[in-house]
């Protein structure tokens, strides 16, 4: 996985409440390959009409915003579905950060198993950097190191378990982590079976 | 040294953790894993691994997500949906895993499967692809949903490094209205708590409502968990628990059952317990809520009105209901019993076991829809149960298309969809823009309520109905 550090790049406004993992990937693209790519279904449905073609204003495709890998939104973004594809879709369309007051708890869980920072920040926050970006402002930083976001003349403090914090700043992989303990599985399989033995279901 | 007093939540983790790390984080032992057509993704990350499955013996596939409800003649159906569910066939295969495909008398959605089968069990921890898997926590198992890489970790480990989470219990005393169902009672505990407010807890539902609810109920309870944003919901195992169990294929058997049933028993949290947060509801005071907007918590009695957003404080929240009422095609202070529906669906892991039918079926005995709609059983078993009950009857003389089990229109991933900005009564679990469709618009509702609302064309107090018919 790749590590995060520090990240600087074009930030984009998503002044929206509750941006669902329905949103961010409808269920129809879900049939294809992951190998095709699915940046280009991110929020398909906010961003592009019946026909296709781009909705007006939505903020992810406006000129200034081309090539954005930080968004910033409002509370409860990822809620719903664990479709892992939502995080798919964000990834592969380059964003590397998503700054929001709370996520729903399995897209964080999703976007930590693929190197996408989930950075909490308080709700004032998160309305000030929503309202520098609605001003103009286009760039940010994120750094992992000391959990801050700068956008302009804003520097605001942003919260991540310590856990994923590691896990995200060495890109480590769990399962790796996890076969190594193959033993401890071992010793607590074998004790299990006496402690539980209706854990293990019958044979219809 | 006296033991601390434990939660029902604690007692179920404890028990599963095979390390412990210095952080925080468990790693935690998986009981049952289901897996479905959406989770190739997880199979190919194995592949890719070129690694075994840990444990096809905990391991259960079902087809739910893109089965067809109208034919079960897979050559006429569209072949991408056909080609999904022909991966999870020919993974489950290739790594000797059970499968309940839709030739199979028990197929149905995972989340009324796991149950019926006794595959799902008090005191276990069970996982799924599918966020609904809180459902099964109405046993009392520690039931959540995951991503595709913890599904791939599971398939090769069949643990999960987790941190544990809160705890938040959430008492709800009294006796419900008639006319008032369990969904009403999760609808009203999603209000209470905001779609984010239980986000990293685990739920535990108690008090003498939750206790008074059959097995149906606690598991519609559970599902919608998720939709207050825990992690998982949980009720103590009990007589009603145990009752449900005894005698289904997977559960254990004879004098097994029953010693079993002892270690249940004693799952249920000590006296002085603690939990991190503590909530109630008053049961009595729940009346039938409905939707109104994009999200499970938009909920309102069916006696309100649709809020006004110059009248709500929070620019955000202001905001949140604009947008909403414009994607609903709906304005602020309209009745909600004003509000006409095109279509109304009954089904989906949230409610479209026996009892749901029954509740539906009660209202519609006798009357005529006047849209059209699908009715979608949870299972195979519930659809025999329903038509040796006749039911479907009651379903068909009504005008609604009664056919097989599956997640249906919940999601559409089956090609059961709404028509772009058509307005639905529907007994699922999110009313998330396009969630049945692109441009689709859901009203969140109990079985009874959406049958009401079959009846009338418009969302209707079914107490009203209800005196109508004397």
């Amino acid at each position: 996985m790749r590590p995060f550090t520090i990240h600087e790049g074009v930030a984009c406004p998503l002044p929206l409440t509750g941006v669902d993992t329905d949103q961010l990937i409808p269920a129809r693209f879900m049939k294809r390959s992951r190998a095709e790519g699915y940046g280009g279904y991110l929020l398909h449905d906010l961003r592009f009409d019946e026909t296709g073609a781009p909705r007006p204003g939505f903020p992810l495709d406006a000129p200034q915003r081309a090539g954005a890998s930080i968004l910033v939104t409002r509370r409860n973004f990822g809620a719903g579905s664990s479709r892992e594809a939502a995080v798919y879709a964000l990834v592969d369309f380059g964003v590397r950060c998503v700054v929001a007051p709370s996520f729903g708890d399995i897209f964080a869980q999703n976007a930590v198993n693929n190197g996408l920072l989930p950075a909490r920040v308080s709700e004032a926050d998160a309305e000030r950097l929503i309202a520098a970006l609605l001003a103009g402002e286009t760039r940010a930083r994120v750094d992992l190191e000391t959990c801050r976001v700068a956008l302009g003349a804003l520097d605001v403090a942003f919260a991540i378990d310590p856990v994923w914090r590691a896990r995200l700043l060495n890109g480590w992989e769990d399962v790796d982590l996890t076969l190594s303990r193959a033993a401890e599985i071992a010793a607590f399989v074998a004790a299990d079976r006496t402690r539980r033995p209706w854990a293990i279901p019958q044979r219809p | 040294m006296i033991a601390e007093p434990r939660t029902l939540f604690d007692k179920v983790w404890d028990a599963h953790v095979v390390a412990a790390r210095e952080d925080g984080l468990d790693l935690i032992w998986i009981d049952r894993h289901f897996v479905h057509e959406g989770s190739f993704h997880a199979f190919d990350k194995l592949a890719a691994r070129g690694a075994a499955l840990a444990r096809p013996d905990l391991t259960f596939g079902v087809e739910d997500h893109y089965v067809p409800t109208r034919t079960r003649a897979l050559d006429r159906i569209d072949p991408a949906i056909r080609r999904m569910m022909e991966q999870l066939r020919a993974n489950t295969q290739r790594h000797g895993v059970r499968l309940f495909d839709i030739d199979d008398p028990a197929q149905g959605i995972v989340h009324v499967v796991g149950p019926e089968q006794g595959l799902t069990l008090p005191g276990l921890s069970i996982v799924c692809g599918d966020s609904h898997t809180a459902t099964h926590g109405a046993f009392g198992a520690l039931a959540f949903g995951i991503g595709a890489s913890d599904v791939a970790h599971v398939l090769e480990t069949q643990t999960l490094w987790q941190k544990r989470p809160k705890r938040l219990r959430m008492t709800i005393d009294g006796a419900l209205a008639p006319g008032v169902s369990a969904k009403d009672v999760a609808l009203a505990v999603i209000a209470a708590l905001g779609s984010d407010g239980a986000a990293g807890h685990a739920i535990e539902f108690a008090g003498s409502t939750v206790r008074a609810l059959s097995m149906e109920g606690r598991l519609t309870l559970c599902n919608l968990a998720i939709e207050a944003g825990a992690r998982c919901g949980m009720i103590a195992p009990d007589e009603t628990t145990f009752a449900f169990l005894r005698g289904r294929p997977c559960a254990p058997r004879g004098a097994d059952f029953d010693r079993a049933c002892d270690d249940w028993r004693a799952l249920a949290g000590d006296d002085g317990a603690v939990f991190d947060r503590e909530a109630r509801l008053d049961a009595a005071a729940i009346a039938p809520i409905v939707t109104w907007g994009v999200n499970p918590e938009d909920a309102l009695p069916i006696d309100a009105t649709t809020p006004d957003p110059d009248r709500v404080a929070d620019p955000a929240r202001a905001a949140h209901v604009r947008a909403a009422l414009d994607y609903m095609g709906l304005t602020p202070g309209q009745r909600l019993q004003d509000i006409r529906i095109d279509r109304v669906f009954i089904g989906s892991c949230t409610n479209a076991r026996i009892e749901d039918l029954r509740a539906a079926a009660a209202v519609l005995q006798g009357r005529r829809a006047v849209v059209p709609g699908l009715v979608s059983p949870g299972s195979g078993a519930v659809k025999r149960q329903a038509e040796a009950e006749g039911l479907d009857r009651v379903f068909r003389d009504a005008g609604l298309d009664w056919v097989g089990a599956g997640c249906s229109m919940c999601v559409g991933m089956n090609g059961d969809l709404l028509a772009p900005g058509e307005r639905c009564a529907s007994t699922t679990n999110r009313n998330f823009r396009g969630r049945q469709g692109p441009g689709s618009r859901t009203h969140l509702m109990s079985p009874a309520m959406a049958a009401a609302a079959a009846v009338t064309g418009r969302l209707t107090d079914l107490r009203a109905l209800k005196r109508e018919r004397g």
